[in-house]
């Protein structure tokens, strides 16, 4: 009934993650279900609300996590080749 | 360091009288000093031009006959400079990753402090004011104020714990060391997860709030001691008390939870009780009664498995 998580599964699952989030596709999905970058929420009332706060998190990941993504999945493409 | 001398030593190092009797006035103040045995083997490679007069035995004594020359001081010397320098840089950075002075803040504690929170983690009904004391917008260290969280109750509950479910699987001969190893990571994942879960949910629902990345850390590490007790009694006195004692400590933690976080989390005037509406306060709410409602999920699923 023990699930034996250990740290490598979390990095697994950070990992896998964030490629599911970078992934996710401007035109043909996001602006779809009203994600999309010309809807940007230009509300700066004290209460932006929780989709709000998802659009950003989404843009924020994207735009930050894009080239390290790319390392970190060479990385671990080289490590699993080599290691099974 | 090395001080019988055989007598072949002495036959080779009648060449340098002086020498010895230097070193060994030298020997008790620099010897207890500095490093014992490492000193030995760097500053012997800049001395390789006198060991070849000096002969093997150098090798074999070689801080008895590096200490008086003053290229090996020279070299001891810059040798602990850089040792030292290298612990500051070390310090600096590792105050960037972790932030070591506020960990210590979680760690003041005493025994008066400690022996009453872990009342309050299990009897929390008595208990009237759940307000931390601050002292000119830092607040108080757990020392003074029973409501502030730390950092140590959930180190060693987290630490017992795994002692705990160690010892629980052996009474089942179900032991094995790499299963501690396996208990303490999965818990520790757990851990992990729901404190990221805890920091996405405040973000999203847009809480301002003065709750830190440790003090969640701390709120999540306050189950290991209702689950300690659980796991104990069960050995003890079987698996009904275990499930009695587990519900107990189930209510104890949700009713914790939920009266220290009520202050951290709602507004004001929905902290002292009154009802407001909106739909922001409404998820406050909602996030107060999930993060509360997940401890007790966390502490049975984390400890069914040891009691069979």
């Amino acid at each position: 009934m023990l699930m034996a998580f250990t740290l490598y599964s979390l990095i697994q699952t950070a990992i896998l993650c964030t490629n599911a989030i970078a992934v996710l596709h401007e035109e043909r999905f996001l602006s779809k279900i009203g994600c999309g970058v010309d809807q940007a929420v230009g509300g700066f009332g004290d209460d932006p609300g929780v989709k709000a706060q998802i659009l950003n998190l989404i843009r924020s990941v994207r735009t930050v996590m894009r080239v390290p993504l790319i390392i970190v999945n060479s990385v671990s493409i080289v490590l699993l080749l080599l290691f099974g | 360091m090395d001080y019988s001398t055989p007598q072949n030593v002495f036959r080779q190092r009648k060449l340098y009288p002086n020498m010895r009797l230097r070193n060994t006035s030298i020997d008790g103040s620099d010897g207890s000093q500095l490093f014992d045995d490492t000193s030995g083997a760097t500053p012997a490679s800049q001395m390789g031009y006198k060991n070849q007069q000096a002969g093997p035995e150098s090798a074999a004594y070689p801080g008895q006959s590096l200490l008086s020359d003053p290229m090996s001081n020279l070299a001891m010397a810059y040798g602990s400079s850089l040792a030292s320098q290298g612990k500051e840089m070390m310090d600096k950075n590792l105050d960037r990753f972790i932030p070591i002075s506020k960990l210590k803040y979680y760690f003041a504690v005493d025994t008066v402090y400690v022996g009453k929170k872990l009342g309050l983690l299990v009897f929390p009904y008595m208990h009237q004011n759940w307000e931390v004391n601050y002292q000119q917008d830092t607040p108080v260290a757990p020392r003074f104020d029973v409501n502030a969280p730390d950092l140590y109750i959930p180190t060693m509950g987290f630490i017992t714990y795994i002692l705990v479910a160690g010892l629980a699987l052996g009474t089942q001969n179900r032991f094995s060391p790499e299963l501690l190893g396996v208990q303490a990571s999965s818990a520790f994942v757990w851990l992990i997860m729901e404190v990221l879960a805890v920091l996405l949910s405040l973000y999203l629902v847009t809480v301002n709030t003065d709750l830190t990345t440790i003090d969640l850390l701390a709120f999540s590490g306050y189950k290991y001691v209702g689950m300690i007790v659980g796991v104990v009694s069960g050995l003890l006195f079987g698996k009904p008390a275990y499930y009695l004692s587990l519900l107990w400590c189930c209510a104890a933690i949700f009713i914790f939870m939920i009266r220290t976080l009520r202050l951290k989390l709602l507004s004001e005037s929905a902290a002292e009780g009154r009802l407001v509406r909106g739909a922001r306060n409404q998820l406050r709410m909602y996030l107060t009664m999930s993060i509360a409602a997940a401890q007790p999920i966390f502490m049975y699923w984390l400890t069914c498995h040891l009691i069979r």
